[in-house]
């Protein structure tokens, strides 16, 4: 830590804003650890304010429980790279999974998720998006469950390999 | 005697506003939960507790503003864990218990179906907090209709009992239903500041979505010309104290316990 500290002193600005970004950025959602905050957009901005490393943090759904647990992970991520941490929880703009990278998304599908792919419609009532299945590709899949493992996640099945999946809902 | 008392000044009622909405969300956010290891399906029981996961969310950053707010040095936890019911302001609609599955469904469409051209109309408020929690319950409400009207169908149009049993639930509610649509003094405070939507004129859109759903489900929505009202003056079902009690059990029996 002291080390650390000593070796930031000595860094420009520039150089110190992406130490302290590299540092959040890697963090890795609690429930699905293949994608980092950052890939998930979830991470907004770190800024520098005199020696204080602040983090602006949106959570994915209003009750998510990993919310301040991730918070708690960015502001340790922080401080193990040498920073005084702080966090900032936004609110406005609400996030959207549109906001996952395409590295993020690549990531998800990679581990057996389906990723998002366009956001909800505002005033459907019934029916349901089409989603292709991670392991197989095939569109013939339906869904058993609005509601999966975490409030973020949908439960389908493939029909075309048999295979249960999670879906990353769109909203 | 401790109750919910009128607003002494505008400031008040405008946080009393916002109090009685993290009220509704934290009441039927518990009685979500009571299904958890009871529902009819493993599906349905990640469903009910997915849900009660967003209302509470709803309830804490609205329950944590106006303990900012109030500067009593109470917080978040203060409000919800130790205040007994006469001081609870939510709608009774939403203490009511969970009876059968149709029952929770029920309840759930009429309240999603309120909430979310609520929380629609509250993306324009002049409250930033109030801006910031309609953006995403907005969103989280528009599943919780269609979670709850895709019900609503399936059992509407299942077979005779199921649907003898949606219908009979829509029956047990309906005189809790127009409070919905019923401002407060401190709600009115807060919609002439344009902090909130008004509630009266949600009613339109609300009897559309529901009209929708029961059309499919070939259900009927009956009169009632004696609307049961007072959940936003403290006055309760004993229902709510019995789901207080388990609520607040932790707090009452070991004051100030934390994780």
């Amino acid at each position: 830590m002291t080390r650390e500290a000593a070796t930031i002193d000595r860094m420009p600005e520039d150089a110190l804003l992406r130490k302290a970004w590299e540092a959040a950025a890697a963090v890795p959602d609690p429930e699905i650890p293949v994608v980092t905050v950052a890939d998930l957009g979830i991470l907004r901005e770190v800024r520098l304010e005199g020696g204080v490393a602040i983090a602006r943090v949106s959570p994915t759904y209003s009750g998510c429980p990993a919310t301040q647990l991730i918070e708690a992970a960015i502001a340790a991520a922080l401080e193990k790279a040498g920073f005084e941490a702080r966090i900032e929880r936004v609110l406005s703009p609400p996030w959207t999974t549109d906001w996952i990278t395409e590295e993020g998304r690549e990531k998800l599908r990679a581990f057996g998720i389906a990723p998002p792919e366009n956001a909800a419609g505002k005033r459907a009532l019934f029916g349901q998006d089409r989603v292709a299945c991670p392991r197989c590709g095939s569109d013939d899949t339906e869904r058993v469950s609005e509601f999966g493992s975490t409030p973020c996640k949908a439960h389908y099945r493939c029909r075309a390999c048999g295979e249960p999946f999670d879906h990353f809902k769109c909203i | 005697m401790v109750f919910a008392k009128p607003p002494a000044d505008r400031e008040e009622a405008q946080r009393l506003a916002l109090l009685e909405l993290a009220d509704d969300h934290l009441v039927l956010s518990q009685r979500l939960g009571e299904w958890c290891g009871h529902a009819p399906t493993l599906e349905e029981d990640l469903a009910l507790t997915n849900l009660a996961l967003d209302l509470l969310g709803t309830a804490r950053t609205l329950y944590a503003t106006v303990a900012e707010r109030e500067g009593r040095g109470r917080s978040e936890d203060d409000l919800a864990m130790l205040r007994v019911e006469r001081e609870y302001r939510n709608l009774l609609l939403v203490e009511r218990p969970n009876g059968d599955f149709a029952h929770t469904i029920a309840r759930q469409l009429f309240f999603a179906a309120f909430m979310r051209p609520f929380w629609e109309r509250a993306l324009g408020s002049g409250d930033e907090v109030v801006r910031g929690v309609a953006g995403k319950a907005l969103k989280e409400m528009r599943y919780h209709v269609r979670h709850a009207g895709e019900w609503t169908v399936r059992l509407g149009d299942g077979t005779e009992e199921s649907h003898r049993r949606m219908q009979a639930a829509i029956e047990a509610l309906r005189p809790y239903l127009d409070e919905l649509f019923v401002s407060s003094e401190a709600a009115k405070v807060a919609e002439e500041e344009g902090i909130l939507p008004v509630r009266a004129e949600i009613r339109p859109e609300w009897e559309e979505t529901v009209a929708e759903v029961f059309d499919k489900a070939g259900l009927t929505m009956p009169e009632w010309p004696h609307p049961r009202l007072g959940g936003r003056e403290g006055l309760h079902g004993e229902e709510l104290g019995h789901l207080l009690a388990e609520l607040q059990y932790l707090q009452r029996a070991y004051p100030g316990a934390q994780w």
